[in-house]
């Protein structure tokens, strides 16, 4: 044949167009009884609006699932009565797929799969209600890593749900906008719910507990958006004191068992009027990423490694802080608190951006500020010092209050 | 643009062949891809970027196969040629597995898969996607595995290679993933058109011809507008080395996938690298990519593994 010519500039290539519409019409389509197949046909053939009723059962499927069309509803009988199970996963990343806007997953349970159990990448709008992700065998390094996992997404609700057992976190939601995470159940996870590189979240009235970090805000570098304000309020955060069953490399890894609240280079994070107790290494912790594996080499996107504007009030705290997890807690405990002795409430790695000083003090709202009362103490673990002068700060260099921040709202 | 006649698989006229420089790794399996133009032979294309534009109508098939083996499911792992010279394939020796479909229609493309009937006289339609359970033979080595048909979500899995537009497009044929230029007529748009190395030829650096397997095997997800944006990670050609690459970049969400490795990319260290562990990995909580495969691409690994090797300079924390 001759040449194909090519250019950039815009030309007619053919002369007429073709009756492309045959092209979808197969010679004989093949049908297929089994359950799987056919849930997975209608996630295909579903047209926005549509509600997709999954009946009570256990629905098992050896390949993941997924949905792209906006508008889509997938609603079973219950969260313990209608279960899609991937114990025979051989193929896909997730149980569960979603690639879309307006979505909603209700009143359902899925367990099992090899990798995340429910991804939601890039869509608006999204509800996730009354569901249960589990890994049935409890808490174990080869489940999967997440259990809800919204990320770049925007308008996100997770409610009436119950995480268990991720090797990562149970609740996770990542580089998102505008986010309500309330009465849910996070147990027997490494981190039980996070909040990670997202922005205006709302996070109340949930139960936290059995995780090796019950609630965590962190901040990663290398992503298009850094998180900031987030509020932890009204959540029951207790005996979060699970062994950490994470994979090393990944971030929650580095999270000592018995962490109750974890904010790790986060900006403008608001934590007030939780129950927080009996947390073995600290109920609050505050760290950077200095304190997780960050290396020179990552510096490249100008990414903030500094917790700042950190407020932390009203919260009530019992126990915690006298079994701390590693080493290096451990013998601080023993030097500055004596054997009976606990670590105080919050812990607080020390990283501190001088950079951005004002006369020789943190500007007024980069500051950590804790007003809970005088029994609540903070730990400076002296990292950037490699912890030589680790101990109890000086609570007037926290006593301070910062503006309070906006609550996350809109309609899904 | 297919059809079996005197036991071939054989093209239909205005129908032409392409092949890539550094193909997507499938299993081992083979692929003849062609380009079929129903309303005539096109004459000129307009550019996106390298990416060809092609007219609507147009339809461009990929078609998976091995060659056979001794037993119905057994096919041969062989990197040896086995169509015949004009393209066609001989079904007495080959077995075909699925063609995959991209059509361009007037608001855009779709993808289809349709799956070979084991008398191998027609492929049917299976949007839902297929399992078939092949086993490969490597001289006296026999492996079982479970050969993945897309569904056709999946295969917008990787064909939306913008993750917010979701459209559908092709990703082989593009001037730079394009084996030979020798179709084309490049006209005034030759200057700045950059081609990929071919994977396997030894005589190209190791760096050009691992970054050209990541690019064809990874970037459609891992750019920076695509699915898998979330991590950071871009193995798109431009990406300069440094922690966009991978080099001592910290994982994001990879849960199973570190295996206990701390960076992506450690300079010298091969085993230290979750690149190396995920593509070395056939657990779908693990390997990369994602889809596509069931089966550990030996010589992809160890490309790979010789290009980290061949890195520079280490990950000490700061």
């Amino acid at each position: 044949m001759r040449k194909i010519l090519l250019s950039t500039a815009m030309m007619l290539a053919f002369s007429a167009c073709g009756d492309t519409d045959q092209v979808t019409q197969s010679p004989q389509t093949a049908t297929s009884t089994d359950f799987a197949s056919t849930l997975q046909e209608k996630l295909l053939d579903a047209k926005p609006g549509d509600i997709i009723e999954i009946p009570e059962g256990l629905h098992e499927f050896n390949r993941g699932l997924s949905l792209t069309v906006d508008g889509v509803t997938i609603r079973g009988a219950g969260q313990d009565k209608t279960i899609l199970s991937f114990k025979n996963q051989i193929a896909g990343a997730e149980g569960l797929l979603v690639t879309a806007n307006d979505f909603t997953l209700e009143n359902i349970a899925l367990e099992d799969s090899k990798g995340d159990l429910l991804k939601v990448n890039e869509g608006k709008n999204i509800t996730i209600r009354g569901v249960r992700t589990e890994w049935t065998g409890g808490p174990k390094t080869e489940n999967g890593a997440y259990g809800i996992y919204p990320v770049q997404c925007e308008n996100v609700l997770i409610e009436d749900s119950i995480a268990i057992a991720a090797s990562d976190a149970g609740i996770y939601v990542g580089q998102s906008k505008n986010i309500i995470v309330r009465h849910n159940l996070a147990e027997y996870n490494v981190a039980g719910i996070e909040i990670e590189n997202s922005v205006g979240a709302d996070v109340y009235n949930n139960t936290a507990t059995k995780n090796t970090g019950g609630i965590l805000v962190f901040n990663m570098p290398n992503l298009p958006q850094e998180g900031h304000s987030t509020r932890v309020f009204e959540n029951e955060v207790f005996e979060n004191n699970t062994k950490n069953f994470g994979h090393a490399g990944t971030p929650v890894a580095s999270v000592p068992a018995g962490s109750g609240i974890v904010i790790n280079s986060n900006d403008k994070v608001e934590v007030f009027n939780n129950s927080i107790r009996d947390n073995q290494t600290a109920n609050i912790i505050i760290s950077s990423v200095y304190s997780t594996g960050y290396n020179d080499l990552n510096k490249a996107d100008g990414f903030d490694p500094y917790p700042e504007g950190i407020y932390i009030y009203g919260n009530h705290f019992e126990g915690g802080g006298n079994k701390p997890d590693g080493a290096e807690l451990k013998g601080l405990k023993l030097l500055k608190f004596g054997p009976t002795g606990t670590l105080p409430d919050i812990l607080w790695d020390g990283y501190i951006d001088q950079n951005k000083f004002v006369d020789g003090q943190p500007a007024s709202n980069n500051r950590i500020c804790v007003d809970n009362g005088d029994d609540v103490k903070v730990l400076n673990a002296d990292g950037p010092n490699g912890y030589k002068n680790a101990g109890l700060a000086d609570m007037a260099d926290h006593s301070c209050a910062l503006p309070k921040l906006a609550k996350a709202e809109f309609t899904p | 643009m297919l059809s079996v006649q005197s036991n071939n698989l054989v093209l239909a006229n205005q129908s032409f062949v392409y092949d890539l420089n550094t193909p997507l790794f499938s299993d081992y399996a083979h692929k003849l891809r062609t380009i079929y133009t129903p309303d005539g032979e096109i004459t000129s294309l307009n550019m996106d970027g390298d990416a060809l534009d092609f007219p609507v109508g147009t339809i461009i098939s990929k078609t998976f196969y091995y060659p056979k083996g001794a037993n119905d499911n057994e096919v041969l792992k062989a990197n040896y040629a086995v169509q015949n010279n004009d393209d066609s394939l001989p079904l007495n020796t080959v077995k075909l597995i699925e063609s995959r479909i991209l059509a361009r229609r007037k608001d855009g493309w779709i993808a289809l898969p349709y799956v070979w009937n084991d008398e191998q006289t027609e492929a049917i339609l299976k949007r839902t996607g297929d399992v078939k359970r092949l086993t490969l033979v490597d001289d006296d080595k026999k492996t079982p595995f479970a050969y993945i048909v897309p569904n056709t979500n999946q295969c917008a899995g990787c064909h939306a290679t913008n993750n917010t537009t979701r459209e559908i497009v092709p990703i082989g044929p593009k001037i730079r993933h394009l084996k030979s230029l020798d179709l084309f007529d490049l006209g005034s748009v030759q200057e700045g058109l950059a081609n990929n190395s071919d994977w396997q030829d030894d005589s190209l650096a190791v760096e050009s011809r691992a970054r050209a397997y990541l690019d064809i095997n990874c970037s459609h997800c891992h750019n920076e507008v695509g699915p898998a944006d979330t991590s950071g990670l871009h193995l798109t050609p431009g990406t300069p080395i440094g922690p966009h690459l991978g080099l001592c970049k910290t994982p994001i969400a990879a849960g199973t996938g570190t295996g206990n490795r701390k960076y992506g990319i450690v300079p010298g260290k091969p085993d230290d690298s979750i690149f190396v562990y995920r593509m070395n990995s056939d657990n779908p909580a693990v390997m990369m990519p994602e889809l596509g495969r069931s089966l550990v691409h030996e010589e992809g690994v160890e490309l790979i593994t010789d290009w980290i090797t061949s890195l520079n300079g280490d990950c000490s924390e700061g």
